[in-house]
């Protein structure tokens, strides 16, 4: 096979496609964001054992990858919706760190003034229309989304995130063939994380593969390794210039792991340790660091400024939300309707 | 500025208001199954995508649950849709997207979005469309913080209120009774607007008060034409607004009459007739009531298809009648 990269730095490692899209700053932006991802996740894990959270709280740690890589294409004015495990997808699209921990303390500094918390937690500024408590229930208001852009003919599409637990639900196949019919800007992204809860795929799914879907609503179905940063962000690319030119909308399946499991209440009781750890082998962010490196597109002394950068900014974020006000009780009805106009 | 009055039928009067609505905005979608070139199963809008185009009056396939969540979608995205249930009962397929994402998305998001969005839903009994299609749900929505849920029962308020509720920027349920689409009544032009938060005093009297909402005000007011001939005068409150509920208007009627009477339609157990006996227990006027308070609602079975049964199985005029009667006994 020929080198296509054929860098002066890297002469001898093949240069995924996606790379020719990105110059090093993107990467290191990447990286960025795939770290505070990770660090925003393990704070959450350590605010709950020290009692600072009690609520929902689902994990994306080994996620990385599917958030930010999905992300790479979409600017502020696209749109995406998120599941419950959301961290990541807030954090892929632009969301800053102190607002959104604080929405996770349930603070009145949150993103969500501390109403949503973790399973609901947005940032409409920057096009996050939410996680959503329901499985699947984002989809169809990503088609919403894409609906009025398209409407707007400015150019904008609309991701849905979604997980393998919401491919046999109704609002995925609902979704799909209405977003196909209307041949909407949207792009479905699947995080196939093998299991919904503890019911792995291959008992839930009649399917082999999600992305088989696609066939059915006559739309292009995508499978990429979820964990390759460079193989999702290549398929979001091309599902979203394919979305953005008219052409409709695109199911990536993007094949990925849990490797915190479903919940706080997850014994691991469904999947075996060696499964745990063959996926720990194959963690997003040291390969994609490992990537870039051999790329030369970074430095090891680059990828440290910025773990250290994101240390600092993820504590500097908790200080914040955990020093926060919590909301008052008396506005507990506020913003249930909109304020009147007159 | 006074407008002309025609008479309307209340089909033709939401026609209107959807099309004063789409002239206006540009942001106005209509959305639902065959409401484009079949003109909607109840004819309500007709032609308007002769004259607004299929961009605008837009046919989803029959798939309630995406349609809604679209709507939703779109609505927290600078659109505003308005999506016609054909029937009330289908509404459940979509039950997902109106209760929990549509009522709830601006509070979880703590105030930053709208989602101003309007389900219009044909409701009631009375054309023949058995357990599944007939039903009064009215009470389910108007338990959910975050919807705004009105009946109206003239073809003037459905218009006005319609106005309303497409510009308000908060989600809006609107319950129509398939029979009133017929009931003729004079319609002002052009663009006016009704509140969604105040009951409207239809008929005024000394003797009870009978709070009814939709169809039931027709039937109440048909009541109270007899029961004037015996000598018994209904004051009769049209509810209109389910949530928010105005019950102030209830009590100040109740204090006045001293006699509760509630009609509505849908199941009588756990319905609107216990938020209108509560409004007026938990205020000053349970000490006005010189009688036990009467709650006429639907009986606790399906919709049942004979015409026979399905009379039975909702308040009918006589029927409002003759609790009227018993209420209204022993007034001084």
């Amino acid at each position: 096979m020929p080198d296509r990269a054929g860098g002066a730095h890297a002469p001898h490692v093949n240069r995924p496609a996606v790379y020719f899209r990105l110059s090093s700053s993107d990467a290191l932006d990447a990286l960025r964001r795939m770290h505070r991802i990770r660090r925003f996740e393990e704070a959450a894990e350590e605010a709950y054992v020290r009692g600072l959270s009690y609520g929902a709280m689902h994990l994306s740690i080994g996620q990385e990858a599917t958030a930010v890589g999905v992300c790479m294409p979409l600017t502020d004015a696209d749109a995406i919706t998120s599941t419950h495990r959301g961290h990541g997808h807030c954090i892929a699209k632009g969301a800053q760190l102190k607002p959104m921990f604080a929405e996770f303390l349930g603070k009145e500094t949150g993103l969500c003034k501390g109403r949503g918390g973790s399973m609901h937690i947005a940032d409409p500024a920057r096009g996050n229309l939410g996680a959503n408590g329901i499985v699947g229930a984002g989809l169809p208001i990503a088609v919403g989304a894409a609906f009025s852009g398209k409407r707007r003919g400015d150019g904008s599409v609309a991701v849905a995130f979604f997980g393998d637990g919401a491919n046999n639900e109704g609002a995925f196949h609902e979704s799909l063939n209405l977003a196909s019919i209307w041949k909407l800007p949207v792009v479905f992204v699947c995080e196939n994380n093998q299991y919904a809860m503890s019911t792995a795929i291959s008992r839930s799914t009649a399917a082999p593969n999600v992305a088989d879907r696609a066939s059915a609503y006559a739309m292009p179905g995508v499978i990429v390794d979820g964990n390759t940063f460079a193989d999702v962000a290549e398929a979001s690319f091309v599902a979203v210039e394919r979305a953005r030119a008219g052409d409709g909308p695109t199911l990536i399946e993007a094949k990925t792991y849990g490797a915190r499991g479903h919940s706080r209440s997850d014994r691991n009781r469904y999947r075996s340790r060696e499964e745990i750890e063959s996926w720990k082998q194959r963690d997003p962010i040291a390969a994609f660091e490992a990537e870039i490196v051999a790329l030369g597109l970074a430095s090891r002394e680059e990828i440290e400024a910025i773990e250290n950068e994101v240390r600092a900014e993820m504590a500097a974020a908790v200080d914040f939300a955990v020093k926060s006000p919590a909301p008052r009780p008396s506005d507990v009805t506020r913003d249930v309707y909109s304020p009147r106009e007159d | 500025m006074p407008q002309a009055m025609r008479e309307l039928t209340f089909a033709e009067a939401i026609r209107e208001a959807l099309a004063i609505a789409l002239e206006a905005d540009e942001r106005v979608v209509l959305m639902g199954e065959d409401i484009g070139v079949y003109g909607g199963a109840f004819q309500v809008t007709g032609d308007l995508v002769e004259r607004f185009g299929e961009n605008r009056v837009i046919d989803t396939p029959i798939s309630e649950l995406a349609g809604a969540g679209v709507a939703v979608g779109a609505a927290l995205t600078g659109t505003r849709p308005v999506y016609e249930f054909q029937f009330s009962d289908f509404s459940m397929l979509a039950m997902e997207q109106i209760v929990n994402q549509a009522a709830k998305i601006r509070y979880m998001l703590g105030g930053a979005v709208h989602v101003p969005v309007v389900f219009r839903m044909p409701t009631g009994s009375g054309l023949g469309g058995a357990a599944q299609h007939s039903q009064s749900l009215e009470a389910w929505f108007a338990h959910v913080p975050g919807l705004k849920v009105i009946e109206p029962s003239t073809p003037h308020d459905v218009k006005g209120m319609l106005l309303s509720a497409i510009a308000d920027p908060d989600p809006v349920i609107v319950f129509e009774h398939k029979l009133l689409y017929k009931v003729k009544g004079p319609v002002p032009e052009g663009d006016y607007r009704v509140a969604l938060d105040k009951a409207a005093l239809r008929r005024e009297g000394r003797d009870l008060t009978i709070v009814a909402t939709g169809i039931m005000t027709h039937r109440a007011l048909e009541a109270a034409a007899i029961l004037a001939g015996e000598g018994v005068e209904a004051e009769i409150v049209d509810l209109r607004c389910l949530r928010p509920f105005d019950g102030e208007t209830i009590v100040a009627s109740v204090k006045k009459t001293t006699r509760l009477l509630a009609v509505y339609e849908g199941v009588k157990t756990l319905g609107l007739g216990a938020e209108v006996s509560a409004r007026v227990a938990e205020s000053e006027a349970i000490d006005y009531l010189d009688a036990p308070i009467l709650r006429l609602g639907g009986v606790e079975a399906p919709i049942p298809y004979s015409p026979v049964l399905e009379k039975a199985a909702v308040p009918q005029v006589e029927d409002i009648v003759a609790a009227a009667r018993s209420l209204a006994q022993g007034r001084a």
